[in-house]
């Protein structure tokens, strides 16, 4: 809601500056979110009447006029030399004198080719009060002539554009802000006074309301004889304009006027396109199905059943309360109106233009709310206004009376704003506010019964009224204070690792966070995870987001390219965030943990040796994460990796993630002069701990024996482990891999791994003759279950 | 007995000037060996009358020790030289950049959540989630924003099916919670949210913290308390101003957002703060009575308050991040700025 300061103040006028009224407006809860000035500043400019105009003995394109400033002072006229178009004898115009001000340039005496010109005569565009110049400001024939242009103008004003809160619509009119005002400041409102039009001719026009629910009042009046040939009076142009509204015809402008001023939207339809004229009858309705309206914003709309119309005999005429016809709406050589003021329920129109995907200040304002009880008033304002511009003679009003919204007595307990509030807030008090808000209401003993007005249609329940009272009591005035409230300790499990400790791993181990959108390109969910069916948005934003991610691996391949992109040339990254799978009817949204590793095992530096990061490098990471459970891994394929350097990963016999080398086809596609690394894991194994629980330190030295076994190249290192721990004897307290060696030596297909074995007896210390026993069943295991041979 | 002490000096000069420790064995042989110089006169001390063999004894074993003494000095000294030159030898360029790993970091808006959840963990707020996509019901429905609400069309909601939506704001967990818990209740819910919008100041997902405290004595002073508090900790500015103006949310009444001071400019007005002084970080109140009346619990015993900020914007604001999209765009030239 944007309008001229000016304006408001005709309604009310706190001694407050513009600044200070801006304040208290937006710590009422009426947000002004601008201020500007309504032209930018200059001086020296006064109402001109062209007196004469030559043509320039020079120059073509240039006259010389004569000009009168009026002013006693300097009665002989001025001579000016002007290049404006529409220059000529008789208009008035503003003119800057020598020594003016002006927001481009600065006016001195000077030749004009020769020819003396003492000021400039000026567009809108030179003074700042438009974008774009056609030729000269041509003001009506009755500018006081030497009058300062800005005090002519009424320049020296403000806009105010006010961001309104959806439950505050009865401020989408200025006579809803000058009462806000007064409550807010105690000062004195003057409102506009409304006189009924009085009837000059009979014609009326039956009006059959069909949808009593969405339409509880319908006010309509003939209009006879207009001459739009009239111009918008000044005044009113200029508060339209600095609302922001264009200026239309007189009528369009009337009813954009009345709307601004009490927020009641007005349509005014050519009576001569309504089918039979005074013969038929107007129809609020609901649309058929298939019915066809142009509307005035041009949108050809194929209407809905639930879409409210105004209709004659035979054809729609208007969106009711949303967008007139383009038919039917009131042009330059229309004479005879019907006008339109009625309320259309907020029931009946909201969500109507979301659909159809454009709004309009009706819409904006019947979905919120108006007030029904200033509807007919909208009325004889209207048409007094038509009268006095267009001349005319109003026929009588026909109202159709419904089922208007009740406005009940709240009951509202100073007690309990007390306790909502934290204030010390009395009865006596609360009368104030709520005389300062003029709600009528009675009050017993510390309980009122408020009836709210009709411009409200925010207020229903005693919270409602609470809010009313802290807004005219001031938040500013409520103490801020720490809540009392009984201690008690949150719950603080060790047995989950929560999210941040798991970032907190991985960041200690060089990767770097990133946070990427969940809906994804539908490709990324082909490629990498095989889903062919991923869940789609209703309304992506751009067509590769169209698609929530099932994996995170897409996201970060992404950020590999971006940066790869940047020249960056090591990359380690991770993510935590949801992904979205649908099972049956269910969205399943399973947190996961993702990381991505390119480039360098470790950042180049001195003294190590460059290596790329492989599969191991990410396998320590995922181990360190799940630490102190060890997960297992074991060859799978996915469809993002590399089938034969890729692992699922297990814990407790279930899935939980994956690890491997990208795809080399992906690595292709994606055009990556080298592998990267990839792991995804499911969160909720990784935050599950099982608590630490003591053992026995044995006081008796461990004894360590190595063993090497040559082992065919297929058997798996894990497969081997496995195989011993489950039949080992029960001193040999530890076995783990230290080596591996293919090549010179080792005949083709072989592989020789050597283990290390910690034996250990919590009871005594181990003899050789022990020692080499559990050696040989640990020997034996293996050349059974593995045919594995001892090594030389 | 001159030629003890001439002895004894000579021997005394050659060591001190030796810096080789075999050499310096050699030596030591020539006077203390077996058939070293002082060995024999302790030998020719037999030759000696009973009478001047003490004197002579004592003297001779006064010169071995001062011998000894010397020898053992010199050999420190070797000993210490020798050392002294191996060490110089090993010293380290200790300037050379340390070895190994380097060190990652967390996303600006994590690090933003980190301290949101511990100042609020510290007043006794647990921590809890929930879905992203959400049911019209939990989103809209369940906060009081009926159908054809405009509040809804302001939302910008990305739908999924019919019913199912991302959900736009974290409010819908406060719903969540209150469902199986009941009061009092004190969470945070920190999350990811949707809107269909994208430009210069938005981007289609960002993050919010959602809160609710709901007791029988949360009321607005309260909630002017605790989070003004915040956001005092939050920018550790003990002096930062903070104002609430009345506002509207479907879900809260009364309603308010909160400004604080541009913590740019100090409030002498800024870009950051359109020349306001203040910055809009907020949106709370007190929950709906028919937000707890959904949830079954009784809006006249109980009151409670809620809020929202996003936490981009306090990132923004605490870091001095210019520009919303670099947070998604996951430039490591960025987001290392943050380690």
């Amino acid at each position: 809601m944007k309008f001229s300061e000016n304006w408001l103040r005709t309604l009310v006028n706190p001694p407050l500056s513009s600044g200070e009224l801006a304040h208290v407006l937006t710590m009422a809860g009426l947000e002004v979110e601008a201020i500007e000035p309504a032209a930018p500043a200059f001086d020296k400019v006064v109402v001109a009447e062209v007196l004469s105009v030559q043509k320039h003995p020079d120059a073509d394109r240039l006259n010389v006029c004569q000009v009168s400033v009026g002013t006693a002072a300097s009665s002989e006229s001025l001579q000016i030399v002007c290049g404006a178009a529409n220059v000529r004898a008789g208009v008035k115009v503003p003119c800057a004198l020598v020594g003016a001000q002006l927001p481009g340039a600065a006016i001195k005496q000077v030749k004009v080719r020769g020819v003396e010109s003492s000021g400039m005569l000026c567009s809108a565009r030179e003074l700042g009060l438009s974008d774009t110049a056609e030729g000269l400001l041509l003001l009506p024939g009755d500018a006081p002539t030497g009058t300062d242009f800005r005090d002519y103008y009424a320049l020296d004003d403000k806009l105010f554009t006010l961001k309104l809160t959806p439950n505050r619509a009865d401020c989408l009119g200025l006579a809803g802000v000058a009462r806000e005002v007064a409550a807010i400041t105690s000062a004195k409102l003057d409102p506009l006074e409304i006189e009924a039009v009085h009837s000059e001719i009979d014609d009326i026009l039956t009006v059959q309301v069909e949808a009593p629910d969405a339409c509880p009042l319908y006010c309509g009046r003939v209009i006879r004889g207009i001459c739009l040939d009239a111009l918008t009076p000044p005044w009113m142009t200029r508060r339209l304009e600095r609302s922001g509204i264009r200026t239309i015809n007189a009528v369009v402008d009337v009813t954009n006027y009345v709307m601004l001023e009490i927020g009641q939207p007005l349509h005014a339809f050519d009576l001569a396109k309504i089918t039979g004229m005074l013969a038929g009858a107007m129809h609020v309705r609901y649309a058929k199905s298939g019915e066809r309206l142009q509307l005035l914003n041009g949108e050809n709309l194929i209407l809905q059943p639930d879409m409210l119309l105004i209709a004659d005999e035979t054809k729609p005429l208007a969106l009711a309360g949303i967008m007139g016809g383009s038919e039917s709406g009131v042009q330059q050589d229309t004479t005879d109106l019907f006008l339109e003021s009625a309320f259309f329920s907020p029931e009946a129109i909201a969500g109507k233009s979301f659909r159809l995907g454009f709004s309009s200040d009706s819409a904006h304002r019947f979905e919120r709310g108006v007030d029904f009880a200033a509807t007919r008033n909208a009325m004889e304002r209207a048409t007094r206004l038509i009268l006095d511009i267009c001349g005319g003679k109003a026929g009588p009003i026909i109202e159709v009376k419904g089922k208007l919204p009740q406005r009940n007595p709240i009951r509202l307990r100073v007690e309990r704003a007390r306790r909502v509030l934290g204030i010390d807030l009395d009865t006596s008090k609360a009368t104030e506010l709520l005389r300062r808000l003029q709600f009528n209401f009675t009050v017993d003993g510390g309980v009122f019964q408020v009836t709210p007005p009709s411009y409200r249609f925010d207020l229903a329940i005693e919270e409602d009224l609470i809010e009313e009272l802290a807004r005219i009591y001031g938040y500013d005035h409520i103490p801020a204070s720490l809540p009392h409230a009984a201690l008690s300790m949150l719950p603080e499990s060790e047995l989950l690792h929560t999210p941040l400790q798991l970032r907190r791993i991985l960041a200690a181990r060089d990767y770097q966070e990133v946070i990427n959108y969940p809906f994804v390109d539908a490709a990324w969910e082909a490629d990498f995870t095989h889903n062919k069916t991923p869940i789609a948005l209703k309304n992506p934003i751009a067509s590769q987001m169209g698609v929530m991610r099932s994996s995170l691996i897409g996201g970060l391949m992404a950020n590999l390219q971006f940066n790869l992109n940047r020249k960056q040339t090591r990359v380690r990254l991770f993510e935590i965030g949801r992904c979205f799978v649908k099972e049956g009817e269910a969205y399943v949204q399973p947190e996961r943990l993702a990381g991505l590793c390119y480039g360098d095992a470790v950042a180049e530096q001195w003294g190590v040796p460059a290596r790329t990061v492989d599969f191991y490098d990410a396998k320590a990471d995922i181990e360190a994460l799940f630490w102190p459970e060890v997960a297992n891994f074991q060859a799978a394929s996915h469809p993002a990796l590399h089938p034969g350097k890729s692992a699922q990963i297990c814990l407790g016999g279930k899935i939980v993630g994956w690890l491997g080398e990208l795809h080399p086809r992906w690595q292709q596609k994606a055009d990556l002069p080298k592998s990267a690394v990839l792991f995804e894991l499911d969160l909720d194994p990784l935050t599950a701990r099982t608590l630490s629980a003591a053992g026995e330190i044995s006081k008796y030295p461990p004894v360590r024996r190595d063993i090497a076994v040559v082992v065919a190249d297929s058997v798996s290192v894990q497969a081997l482990l496995d195989g011993m721990q489950a039949e080992k004897p029960s001193i040999v307290s530890e076995i783990s891999l230290f080596d591996v060696y293919r090549g010179k030596g080792m005949e083709n297909g072989k592989k020789s791994l050597a283990f290390r074995v910690l034996l250990q007896d919590t009871e005594k210390t181990l003899t050789d003759a022990e020692a080499d026993l559990a050696i040989t069943k640990l020997l034996d295991i293996l050349q059974s279950q593995f045919d594995a041979r001892l090594r030389n | 007995m001159h030629n003890l002490d001439n002895l004894l000096s000579e021997a005394i000069n050659l060591f001190d000037g030796m810096d080789d420790a075999a050499e310096l064995e050699q030596a030591k042989a020539r006077y203390l060996g077996k058939s070293g110089t002082l060995t024999e006169l302790l030998k020719g001390l037999g030759k000696l009358s009973p009478e001047e063999r003490p004197a002579m004894g004592s003297r001779i074993n006064q010169a071995k020790e001062a011998l000894e003494a010397a020898l053992n000095r010199r050999r420190d000294a070797i000993q210490a030289k020798k050392l002294g030159t191996q060490l110089a030898g090993e010293a380290l360029d200790v300037t050379l950049p340390g070895r190994g790993l380097g060190t990652g970091g967390l996303h600006p808006v994590t690090r933003t959540l980190e301290r949101i959840e511990l100042l609020f963990r510290s007043l006794g707020f647990a921590v809890v989630s929930g879905p992203e996509i959400e049911t019209d019901f939990y989103n809209f429905t369940a906060l009081n924003i009926p159908e054809n609400h405009p509040a809804r069309a302001m939302h910008d909601t990305f739908y999924v099916d019919d019913k199912h939506l991302l959900r736009t704001h974290t409010s819908p967990v406060q719903i969540r919670y209150m469902q199986s818990n009941r009061p009092p209740l004190k969470v945070i819910a920190p999350g990811r949210v949707y809107r269909c919008d994208s430009d210069v100041t938005h981007t289609p997902m960002f993050h919010q913290v959602e809160g609710l405290w709901v007791d029988e004595n949360a009321n607005f002073a309260a909630l002017k308390g605790v989070l003004a508090d915040f956001m005092q900790h939050f920018f550790e500015r003990d002096d930062l101003p903070v104002r609430f103006r009345p506002s509207f949310f479907p879900f809260t009444e009364p309603s308010a957002e909160m400004d604080i001071g541009c913590v740019m400019c100090h409030g002498s007005g800024c870009r950051v703060c359109s020349h306001t002084g203040w910055l809009e970080v907020l949106g709370c109140g007190m929950v709906h009575p028919n937000v707890l009346q959904h949830v079954n619990i009784d809006s006249e015993r109980y009151t409670g308050f809620a809020f929202g900020m996003g936490m981009e914007r306090l990132a923004m604001l605490r870091y001095g991040v210019s520009d919303l999209r670099l947070f998604f765009e996951n430039d490591l030239r960025f987001l290392k700025q943050f380690n």
